[in-house]
C-alpha cells in the first residue's frame, strides 16, 4: 500500500497541472467568495443612485443632503461634466434615460410640490430591475433618511394633519408645537443629529424603467453569463486539437504543405469562433423557446454581440492552446483561468454584488464585456449602436490574443 | 541546360544547444533513384529529413529539391512526405483524410478528385474510403499515411520508416506500393531500421552516424570499400564460452548470438583457419561463409546493430 501512495504521490509531484488544480484553484476561488460575500468593509459595494430634485424645497432639500450623506450610496444630482462643461441637474426624464442607459440601476425623483404636500405625494424610484439589491436598498435608505434629516418636515406634516381633520390646534398649544419645531431644527443641526425620532415615514412609488416588459427578468442575463463560461471551455477544448495535432505529427505534415502557420491558427480561430457562435445561437434558441426570452426582436444585436464574443473567445482558446504543450496542461490552465475569469466577470453571480475593485478588476475578462453587451440588447433594448465600447473591446482583445497566440505558436514552427 | 537533381545537399549543418546534430552532411539523389538512409538511433536521421521538409532551419549549408530551396513554394510542391507518426486524423474517414490533405496543398477539384481516387487506389484501400480511420488495422494505417504524403503527386518522396510496426503481410503491401513508385521514375529517400528493407529497394545506400554520412554507395561498393574481398566465416563451437571467445578475440572477429564471426581475406583460408580452432582444442558443431552484406557494413562503420 506504501508502495502505491508512493508512486501516486511521485506522480502528482510531477503533474503541474494536476497541482495547481488541487491545491492553487481551491485557494483562489475561496478568497474570491470570500472579497465578494465575506463583508470586507473597506470594500463594500456602494451604490449609484441618480436624484432629481423637481421640488426644490427645503424637504427635498434635506432628503437630497440626507442621502449623500449616506456612505452606502454614491448620489449623482447631475450628469458628469462633458468636456469640463457642468451639466444641468438631472430632471424626472434625463433620471429615467440614465437608468435606461445603465448609468446607475436605480434614480429618486423628489416630484414638484413633495415640500409642500408631505404626505400627499410620492417619491418616484425609477428603478432597473436587474439589479434587485439596489433599488430595495434605496428604499429602505430613503425612510430611513426621511426619519432622520427631515423630522420638522414630518412634523409639520403631523400638524397639517391635526389643522385639517382635528379642528386644529389652540394658539397656545401651536406656540408650542412651533417652539418645538424650532428646537428640533436646531438639534438636528447640532451633534445629536442621529437622535431617534417617531415621525411618519414618506410614500414611495416606484416604476421599473428597464425591464419593465420582459416577461422573464433574469433570463437574458444568464443566458449570456452561463454562455459564455461554456464557451471559454468550448474555445480552449477545441483549440486543443492544436495540440493533439502536433503530438500525432499532423500538425508537421499540414506545415510542410501549403500552409502556413498563420493560415492554420487563422483557420483554427475561424472554425472557434463560429463553433462558439453557434454555442450561443443554441442557448438563446432554448431560452426563447422554454423561458420566453424575447430573442427575435433583437436578433441584430444579438449576432453582433454573439460574433465579437465568439471572436474574442475562440482568440482565447487559441492562446491558451499555443501556450501549453500537452492536452493535460490545457486542460489544467483552462480550467484555472476561465474558472477564474468566470467568476470575477460576472458569470457565477451579478458584479453588481461585487466591491467596486472586484467591479474594476472584472473589466479585465471577456465575460464582463459581453454580458454587458448582451445586457444592453436584450434588457436596455438599446440600439446596436450603443453596442460600439463592447465590439470596440471584444474585437481588441480578440486580436491581440491571437496576435500573441501566432508569436508563442513559433515553437511549433521551425526547430 | 541539365535539369537539378531532385534533392543537393551541401554541407549542412544543425546544432541543437551544445548538440551537433548534423555536421557537415553533403548528399545527393538522381532522378529516379531510391537512396536508404540507414543510421543508429540518434545519428541523425530524423533531423536531416526534417531540414529536407523545411521543418527544421539549418545553421550552415544549403539544401535544395529540383533546385528550389527546402520550405519554398516549389520544393513543397516537388516534395512529398510520410512521416513515421501516423499523421492523420482519426475521426474522419480514409477519403476525407486524403481530401483534406490534399486541400492542404491547394489542389483544384477537379485534381483533387483524381489525386484521391490515386491515392485510394495506390493504397489498396479503395474499398474502405468512407471508413474512419481509427478503425483502420495498422497496416491500413501506414498505407493511407503514405498515400497522405503523396496526395499532390510530387516528384521526391521522404520515406521515414514506413514499416514499423506493421505485420509481415503489411510489409510486403507497402514494399509492392513503393516498387511502384520506383517504376514510375519517382526519387526517394528510403529510412530503415530493417536491412532487408534497404538491400531489396534502395539503389544507393548512406550510412550516417554522429551526423555525418561516412559511407554511401552501391550495396556491392559499400561492401567491397569496407571488406574488400574479404569473406566472414560464421563457427559454432562444442566448447567452454571462454575459450571460444579468446580464439575469436585473437582473430579480431566477434561474437554474436553464440556464433563466432571471423574474417578471412579469401575463402580458402576456411581451411587454416579451423585446423587453428581444432588446434585449440575447440571442437566444431557446424560452419558457414558468408560474404559480408549490408549489416556487416553497418555494424563494421558505426560498432552497432542498425536496431540498436
Amino acid at each position: 500500500m506504501l508502495a502505491i501512495v508512493r508512486t501516486a504521490l511521485v506522480s502528482l509531484r510531477r503533474d503541474r497541472g494536476a497541482l495547481s488544480l488541487s491545491f492553487i484553484l481551491p485557494v483562489v476561488f475561496f478568497s474570491i467568495f470570500a472579497v465578494i460575500f465575506g463583508g470586507r468593509r473597506d470594500t463594500t459595494p456602494r451604490i449609484n443612485v441618480i436624484v432629481a430634485d423637481e421640488d426644490h424645497s427645503r424637504a427635498s432639500a434635506d432628503l437630497v443632503k440626507g442621502l449623500a450623506g449616506e456612505g452606502s450610496l454614491v448620489v449623482r444630482v447631475r450628469p458628469t461634466p462633458k468636456q469640463g462643461v457642468q451639466q444641468p441637474e438631472y430632471t424626472a426624464a434625463s433620471a429615467e434615460a440614465a437608468v435606461k442607459a445603465g448609468t446607475a440601476p436605480v434614480a429618486v425623483v423628489v416630484p414638484k410640490g413633495f415640500g409642500a404636500n408631505l404626505g400627499a405625494m410620492s417619491v418616484v424610484l425609477l428603478k432597473d430591475s436587474s439589479d434587485m439589491v439596489a433599488s430595495q436598498m434605496i428604499g429602505g435608505l430613503l425612510q430611513k433618511v426621511a426619519m432622520t434629516s427631515m423630522p420638522e418636515a414630518m412634523a409639520e406634516m403631523g400638524a397639517r394633519y391635526m389643522d385639517r381633520f382635528a379642528g386644529g390646534f389652540t394658539p397656545a398649544q401651536r406656540s408650542r408645537i412651533d417652539e418645538g419645531l424650532y428646537l428640533l431644527g436646531q438639534q438636528r443641526n447640532g451633534p445629536a443629529r442621529q437622535a431617534q425620532t417617531d415621525f411618519g415615514i414618506i410614500s414611495i412609488q416606484s416604476r421599473d424603467v428597464v425591464g419593465e416588459n420582459k416577461n422573464a427578468p433574469m433570463i437574458s442575463f444568464y443566458a449570456a453569463a452561463i454562455g459564455v463560461m461554456f464557451l471559454l471551455f468550448t474555445a480552449s477544448g477545441a483549440a486543443g486539437a492544436l495540440l493533439d495535432e502536433a503530438e500525432s505529427g499532423t500538425l508537421d505534415r499540414v506545415l510542410s504543405s501549403h500552409v502556413t502557420m498563420t493560415r492554420l491558427l487563422a483557420g483554427k480561430l475561424a472554425f472557434n469562433t463560429l463553433l462558439a457562435f453557434s454555442q450561443l445561437v443554441l442557448m438563446f434558441l432554448w431560452a426563447w423557446a422554454v423561458f420566453q426570452l424575447d430573442f427575435f426582436s433583437h436578433i441584430r444585436g444579438f449576432v453582433v454581440m454573439g460574433l465579437c464574443t465568439a471572436f474574442a473567445v475562440g482568440a482565447f482558446g487559441m492562446l491558451l492552446a499555443s501556450t501549453c504543450h500537452t492536452r493535460a496542461q490545457l486542460g489544467a490552465l483552462s480550467t484555472l483561468v476561465i474558472l477564474i475569469m468566470s467568476s470575477v466577470g460576472g458569470s457565477m453571480f451579478p458584479r453588481f454584488l461585487m466591491p467596486e475593485a472586484m467591479q474594476k478588476a472584472g473589466l479585465l475578462t471577456i465575460n464582463a464585456w459581453a454580458i454587458d453587451g448582451f445586457t444592453k440588447v436584450f434588457w436596455r433594448d438599446e440600439p446596436v449602436t450603443h453596442l460600439w465600447p463592447q465590439v470596440a473591446v471584444l474585437l481588441a482583445v480578440g486580436s491581440v490574443l491571437f496576435a500573441i497566440a501566432r508569436k508563442v505558436a513559433r515553437k511549433w514552427e521551425y526547430s | 541546360m541539365l535539369s537539378p537533381p531532385p534533392l543537393r545537399i551541401e554541407v549542412l549543418v544543425k546544432h541543437f544547444s551544445l548538440v551537433k546534430a548534423i555536421d557537415g552532411v553533403t548528399l545527393d539523389l538522381a532522378p529516379g533513384e531510391c537512396l536508404g538512409l540507414l543510421g543508429p538511433n540518434g545519428a541523425g536521421k530524423s533531423t536531416l529529413i526534417r531540414s529536407i521538409v523545411g521543418r527544421v532551419l539549418p545553421d550552415a549549408g544549403s539544401i535544395a529539391i529540383f533546385g528550389s530551396p527546402a520550405d519554398s513554394q516549389g520544393a513543397r510542391n516537388a516534395l512529398g512526405w510520410v512521416p513515421q507518426e501516423l499523421a492523420l486524423y482519426p475521426r474522419l474517414t480514409c477519403r476525407e483524410n486524403l481530401e483534406s490533405f490534399g486541400r492542404y496543398h491547394d489542389l483544384p477539384a477537379g485534381a483533387l478528385r483524381e489525386a484521391v481516387a490515386w491515392g485510394l487506389d495506390w493504397a489498396s484501400l479503395a474499398d474502405r474510403a468512407g471508413d474512419l480511420v481509427r478503425n483502420l488495422s495498422g497496416g491500413m494505417k501506414r498505407r493511407l499515411n503514405m498515400a497522405a504524403g503523396m496526395i499532390h503527386r510530387p516528384k521526391l518522396v521522404l520515406m521515414d520508416e514506413p514499416t514499423v510496426g506493421v505485420d509481415p503481410q503489411s510489409r510486403n503491401r507497402i514494399f509492392e506500393m513503393i516498387e511502384k513508385l520506383r517504376g514510375e521514375g519517382m526519387a526517394i529517400i528510403y529510412t530503415t531500421h530493417y536491412m532487408e528493407e534497404a538491400e531489396r529497394l534502395c539503389d544507393r545506400i548512406a550510412i550516417i552516424d554522429h551526423g555525418h554520412i561516412i559511407a554511401q554507395g552501391t550495396r556491392e561498393e559499400l561492401v567491397q570499400r569496407t571488406f574488400g574481398s574479404r569473406s566472414e566465416v560464421l563457427a559454432r563451437f562444442a566448447a567452454a564460452r571462454e575459450s571460444v571467445e579468446a580464439w575469436v578475440t585473437a582473430r579480431n572477429g566477434r561474437m554474436t548470438d553464440g556464433v563466432a564471426q571471423v574474417s578471412i581475406d579469401h575463402p580458402t583460408e576456411i581451411a587454416v583457419l579451423l585446423d587453428g580452432a581444432a588446434d585449440a582444442g575447440l571442437e566444431l558443431v557446424d560452419v558457414s561463409l558468408r560474404r559480408p552484406n549490408l549489416e556487416s557494413v553497418f555494424l563494421q562503420l558505426t560498432g552497432r546493430e542498425l536496431r540498436d
